[in-house]
């Protein structure tokens, strides 16, 4: 039987383990197109994607239009600041009007959790989350698992640990959804403000201690502290945060094995992670952000329809 | 002058007066001239035929919202009233959270004249407790009940501050009016879109705990019973909420409570999806509570049901979850989901549901009707409990659209109502035998 993706990429948790290792199998090939001095394969030549981003964002904007162009696929960027009364009609209209325009694919970012299956549930063209509020951020879930594959040559049975802010990330739960699918065990730390309720009903341990996670993991996942969790009175200071649930080097020393480290990103040194933490020796970061190009080229291919085992041969150029 | 009305054959029922029998009933100038078997119609009577057919007092809903003044787009004074009367209600309260808010006479006067001239059910206003709704000063409960306001609530929001709950409650007594307060600790509900619990947590959307309402549950059943107030609460939602008001009506607090039908039967799964039609404040809680306020409905806890009709635009709920606004419309609906939910799901008896759909919420705001007593109003219902019926929103007679029951199958409908002796609404299809 073939696996296939369905129309949209909105979240990891209604993926099969199936669908989950067919991506992560498909980016594989794309990884060495990056490599190339030429970056560029016409996989997706002709095919339209819009980049609709109603929050600013960097580097999975970046990530998601290196993809497209190393694809081939024309590319148009939306950003949208509209106003949080607005988002709602901003929306609806939004959608409207892209599909008026028959593009073939949107990619979007949006601050309330939901939006990118409200967009998929109205249009016909493809619809990738690239972030919804406090709900997934699928492709980040899955290149935090194709880098973890690279490092460790699997995900079935490594134990990986989600740090921080868990109650507002999006990364956390593709993370969680993705990884205990293939197999993972997954665990939580952070202050007891920012877990979600009922989070160890969802098949993760928490932990309320660094030390103890330190302790258990193979893996650390460090989320990004946004400063405005400190405003909006989940914790008292970064500085305490930093004393009690940063990644330091000191703590990781004392653990019973050497720990790979992962960051999402942007990074705020100091305050969730030490800087020699995040540039030492046993860091991913970078190979996250390498990955993550080539997750979104496998994500982009196999919703255009692309055959898996085409991927090889689309990258070496069929024109 | 109407003519009089002979309803021959029904299966009565007047839950005040622990009434069940099949039998006549005779309306003259607008009020029940009597029950019983084997009436004579009088001279020029109208007579039909309701054998197979229930008749109850008309259903009475003290918590609703019809949006006039300020959004006629979504509903008016009109349209409930005939949306109500569709739903087998001959009277309803309606929610001064209008634009302007009603709170004061003239505008408590204004819904009154609105009613009558819509000349369909009865809509009663409720004032609003503090001016302008904004928690501050209070409004004149005097002169809105001289314009006919028959409770005082700021429903859409909490009364926030203690002091001016605990004077409202002390100053209604002048008028003998409850108090009806939407329970929401403001700080802990902040910024939440459905419940707190399993699901909110996998849909990554901002929760509202249970705590938010027991918290002002337990405060103004403290201050109920420290001014000696009728306190109202509406649209309890938690079994934390039931749990306390068991424990304040054992000591005898002033206390009475509504539950939606909504929340009866529908549980925060409901949210999968990010159904905007399933966003509603409070939220839909999980079954422990579905299972606490059945219970608490049957024993008297809950004294009542009401619809919490909520109207708003098609393309407002078109929208990402936390941007749609709470609220679903239930005239139309309420009693056919709670008499599939409750009767045929074999919670409540037949007379047990009308008594908390009529005599029971009338009797707490002080209505006419809700009985079939000789020589009280003539506002009834008959009801058609055979059929089933799916339920279509394009079919409403409300302006608006927005709610969870669609093509949901329900058994119990209204097929007459009768608003002082005068037929108000009447359904085709009327499967009497």
């Amino acid at each position: 039987m073939t696996v296939t993706l369905g129309k949209d990429l909105v979240g990891l948790e209604f993926l099969s383990a199936d669908q989950l290792r067919l991506i992560l199998d498909t980016a594989e090939p794309f990884k060495e197109v990056s490599e190339r001095p030429i970056k560029k394969v016409p996989a997706l030549r002709g095919k339209t994607i819009v980049n609709l981003f109603f929050e600013p964002s960097t580097r999975t904007r970046i990530s998601f239009e290196f993809a497209e162009k190393r694809l081939s696929a024309d590319t148009v960027n939306v950003a949208v600041s509209g106003s949080s009364v607005s988002k709602g009609e901003t929306l609806v209209d939004t959608a409207k009007n892209l599909e008026a325009m028959r593009i073939d694919m949107v990619v979007i970012r949006h601050g309330a959790s939901g939006a990118a299956q409200f967009l998929g549930n109205r249009i016909r063209s493809n619809v990738i989350n690239a972030g919804d509020g406090k709900h997934e951020h699928p492709t980040q879930g899955l290149l935090d698992m194709l880098t973890i594959r690279d490092k460790l040559g699997k995900i079935e049975g490594v134990n990986v640990c989600l740090v921080g802010d868990i109650l507002h990330s999006r990364v956390a739960r593709s993370n969680l959804w993705g990884l205990t699918k293939l197999g993972a065990r997954v665990a939580v730390c952070g202050p007891r403000s920012l877990l979600p309720r009922g989070i160890e009903q969802l098949g993760v341990r928490v932990f309320g201690r660094i030390e103890e996670a330190i302790e258990w993991a193979d893996v650390l996942n460090v989320l990004r502290l946004q400063l405005e969790r400190m405003e909006k009175g989940f914790i008292p200071s970064l500085r305490e945060y930093y004393r009690v649930f940063g990644v330091t080097m000191e703590r990781l020393e004392r653990a019973p094995r050497a720990l790979t480290i992962m960051h999402p990103g942007p990074m705020n040194r100091g305050v969730e992670i030490d800087s020699r933490v995040a540039d030492g020796p046993h860091s991913v970061i970078l190979d996250q952000v390498t990955n993550g190009v080539a997750v979104r080229m496998a994500v982009l291919y196999l919703l255009a329809g692309g055959r898996p085992e085409l991927a090889d041969a689309a990258k070496g150029g069929v024109e | 002058m109407t003519r009089p009305l002979l309803l021959r054959g029904g299966r009565v029922i007047d839950p005040g007066r622990h009434l069940d029998r099949v039998a006549d009933v005779l309306v003259t100038d607008g009020k029940i001239a009597g029950v019983e078997p084997g009436l004579t119609a009088p001279e020029g009577a109208e007579v039909r035929d309701v054998r197979g057919l229930v008749v109850a007092p008309g259903l009475v809903d003290v918590h609703v919202h019809l949006r006039e003044p300020g959004n006629e787009d979504e509903e008016t004074v009109a349209t409930g009233a005939r949306a109500a009367a569709a739903g087998g209600f001959t009277a309803v309260c309606a929610m001064p959270n209008t634009d302007p808010v009603t709170d004061n006479q003239a505008a408590v006067g204004f819904i009154v004249r609105q009613s009558v001239r819509a000349g369909l059910s009865r809509v009663y206003p409720i004032g609003a407790v503090s001016v302008g709704q904004k928690g501050e000063q209070l409004a004149e409960f005097g002169e809105m009940v001289g314009a006919g306001a028959v409770a005082v609530s700021d429903d859409g929001r909490p009364v926030v501050s203690g002091h001016l709950m605990r004077t409202a409650l002390e100053y209604a007594r002048t008028f003998d009016i409850p108090v009806a307060d939407h329970c929401e600790e403001p700080t802990l509900a902040a910024g939440g879109a459905m419940h707190e619990g399993l699901v909110s947590t996998r849909l990554g959307l901002k929760g509202i705990p249970a705590a938010a309402e027991e918290i002002m549950v337990a405060r103004d059943l403290l201050l109920a019973e420290l001014t000696g107030g009728h306190v109202h609460l509406c649209h309890m939602s938690t079994r934390g909420s039931v749990e306390l008001i068991r424990h304040a009506k054992a000591r005898g607090v002033r206390v009475s409570a509504e539950v939606t039908p909504h929340h009866l039967c529908l549980t925060d799964a409901a949210c999968e999806g990010y159904d905007t039609h399933a966003k509603m404040n409070p939220p839909l809680r999980e079954a422990e509570d579905v299972a606490a306020l059945r219970r608490g409905l049957k024993d008297g806890t809950i004294d009542c049901i009401a619809s919490d009709h909520a109207p708003h635009a098609y393309d407002e709920k078109e929208a990402a979850f936390d941007d749609a606004p709470f609220g679903i419309v239930g005239l139309e609906t309420a009693f056919g989901v709670a008499h599939t939910e409750l009767v045929v799901g074999g919670v409540l008896t037949l007379p047990e549901l009308l008594a908390r759909m009529s005599a029971i919420p009338a009797g707490l705001f002080h209505l006419p009707g809700g009985s079939l007593g000789p020589g009280t109003v003539a506002d009834l219902c008959v009801l058609d409990l055979n059929a089933p019926w799916v339920v279509r929103s394009t079919a409403f007679h409300s302006k608006s659209r927005n709610t969870p029951f669609v093509n949901r199958e329900l058994v119990g409908r209204a097929v007459l109502t009768i608003v002082a002796g005068r037929v108000v609404h009447e359904h085709e299809n009327v499967t009497a035998r």
